[in-house]
């Protein structure tokens, strides 16, 4: 029978190399894979390209990444509150492709459902729309968006079985479950690992099609 | 003359707020309307990192912190709540199924255009978060806001100098001293605080104000009377 369950973080992020695009889900601490953050930093890699929502804030979030440079862009709707990444972003060390929330998230979506982009009402008239194509419909102004995919998309789920079937844990799904979509690698960190069978087949939010590693955090 | 307090206005704002209606509070000012909404007026409240039916912040030890809002602050969820992704909570947003956001704003032009996300300043990174994506997607959007700023300059103005969040859509200002609806005649003025004149108003006010027919008054706690 399928099992992708691996022993540790480190495992879990085997294989990634310098220069390769990352997601990593999570709003402020909620469905963030704390664990598979320390474990690409020990790796050592370098020139990421990092999805996200935020820009780290303090302690064991993407500000470790930061603080030890090895992030050369970030694509994130709200890297506020952020020092590591601020001092990288005022001496230019660091590129910053700010989104909106939605259509990060929605941009996210399209990779993995096999799309190639949508059009967007959000940005229209401002700084937003600056070098995208503009598509009226039905009289309507639009902006497409692109897709984003990634090498690896590192998320933090709830439970998990051996198959990789995911469930999360109130606002901790946040883009979590979309970015479990999109990644060419997907690797979760889970609060516990149960027997296939105890999922109810309803909470099961990422099937486990989309999965390729889980691992349960040590307690 | 003493402009409204910051909770004066929260609760001016929340006793707007349509019964039963679904509504998403901005981070920031905007968030503190959830402490005035009237017993049993039904509002469900929105938070775009994923939940429906947010209720009030759990007591001091009792916090969950896989349960925040779109602010990062711990919450409770209301019986009825729901948990989802952030496409489906975006879908509510851009698809017109919230009955009204309540944003902050730094600027807001006489026809509605909103700039609430960045004043220029490049000492510090930018950030543009969901702000956007309320404000292009539900059906009403009100502002609340200072009438100017602490250097007495006008909020309320004919074009706003900083980068826009969105045009033309902000219905309604919610200010410390006034409630104005932005109309396809103008900025209408709804509602005056009590120690202040039209005059006075329009001239802490760049755009021009036209005069309601039923002009309320603004009482010091933040309730409007007739």
């Amino acid at each position: 029978m399928r099992n992708v369950v691996v022993k540790d973080a480190e495992a879990a992020v085997e294989g990634i190399q310098d220069g390769q695009t990352v997601m990593v889900g999570g709003f402020g601490g909620a469905g963030l894979p704390t664990g598979v953050i320390k474990a690409v930093l020990d790796k050592g890699v370098r020139d990421l390209v990092v999805i996200s929502n935020n820009a780290g804030s303090s302690g064991d979030d993407l500000s470790l990444w930061f603080g030890a440079k090895i992030v050369r862009k970030i694509i994130c709707s709200y890297p506020r509150n952020a020092q590591q990444f601020a001092e990288q972003y005022r001496t230019g060390a660091v590129e910053l492709e700010l989104v909106p929330q939605g259509t990060l998230v929605e941009r996210i979506r399209a990779g993995g459902a096999g799309l190639g982009g949508f059009l967007s009402p959000v940005g229209v008239g401002t700084v937003f729309a600056e070098g995208k194509e503009k598509i009226t419909v039905q009289g309507r102004e639009f902006i497409l968006e692109l897709p984003l995919r990634a090498d690896f998309s590192f998320v933090k789920g709830q439970l998990a079985d051996s198959l990789g079937n995911i469930t999360y844990n109130k606002t901790a799904r946040n883009h979590c479950a979309v970015m479990a979509t999109a990644g060419e690698t997907v690797a979760i960190e889970v609060d516990r690992i149960v027997d296939v069978g105890d999922l109810d087949p309803e909470a099961i939010v990422t099937p486990c099609i989309f999965v390729d590693r889980v691992y349960a955090r040590s307690r | 003359m003493k402009p409204l307090s910051r909770d004066a206005l929260a609760r001016m704002v929340a006793l707007h707020l349509p019964d039963q209606g679904f509504v998403n509070l901005g981070i920031g000012a905007p968030t503190h309307v959830a402490d005035y909404l009237p017993a049993g007026s039904g509002v469900m409240l929105h938070s775009e990192n994923g939940v429906l039916n947010v209720g009030p912040k759990p007591q001091e030890g009792q916090e969950d912190w896989d349960l925040i809002n779109a602010g990062k602050s711990p919450i409770s969820l209301k019986r009825g709540g729901s948990y989802f992704d952030s496409s489906l909570s975006f879908a509510m947003m851009r698809g017109g199924h919230l009955d009204v956001a309540v944003l902050g704003a730094f600027q807001v032009s006489k026809d509605g255009d909103l700039a609430n996300w960045t004043t220029g300043d490049n000492s510090t990174p930018p950030g543009i978060g969901g702000a956007i994506d309320l404000a292009v997607g539900a059906k009403s959007i009100w502002v609340m806001m200072d009438h100017a700023t602490k250097e007495g300059r006008p909020r309320i103005v004919e074009r706003c100098s900083y980068p826009l969040t969105a045009r033309k859509v902000v219905t309604r200002i919610f200010t410390n001293l006034s409630i104005l609806d932005v109309t396809v005649d103008g900025l209408v003025v709804r509602a005056l605080h009590e120690d202040m004149t039209f005059a006075a108003l329009q001239k802490m006010t760049e755009a021009s104000l036209l005069a309601s027919g039923t002009l309320g008054t603004i009482k010091q706690d933040g309730t409007v009377v007739a």
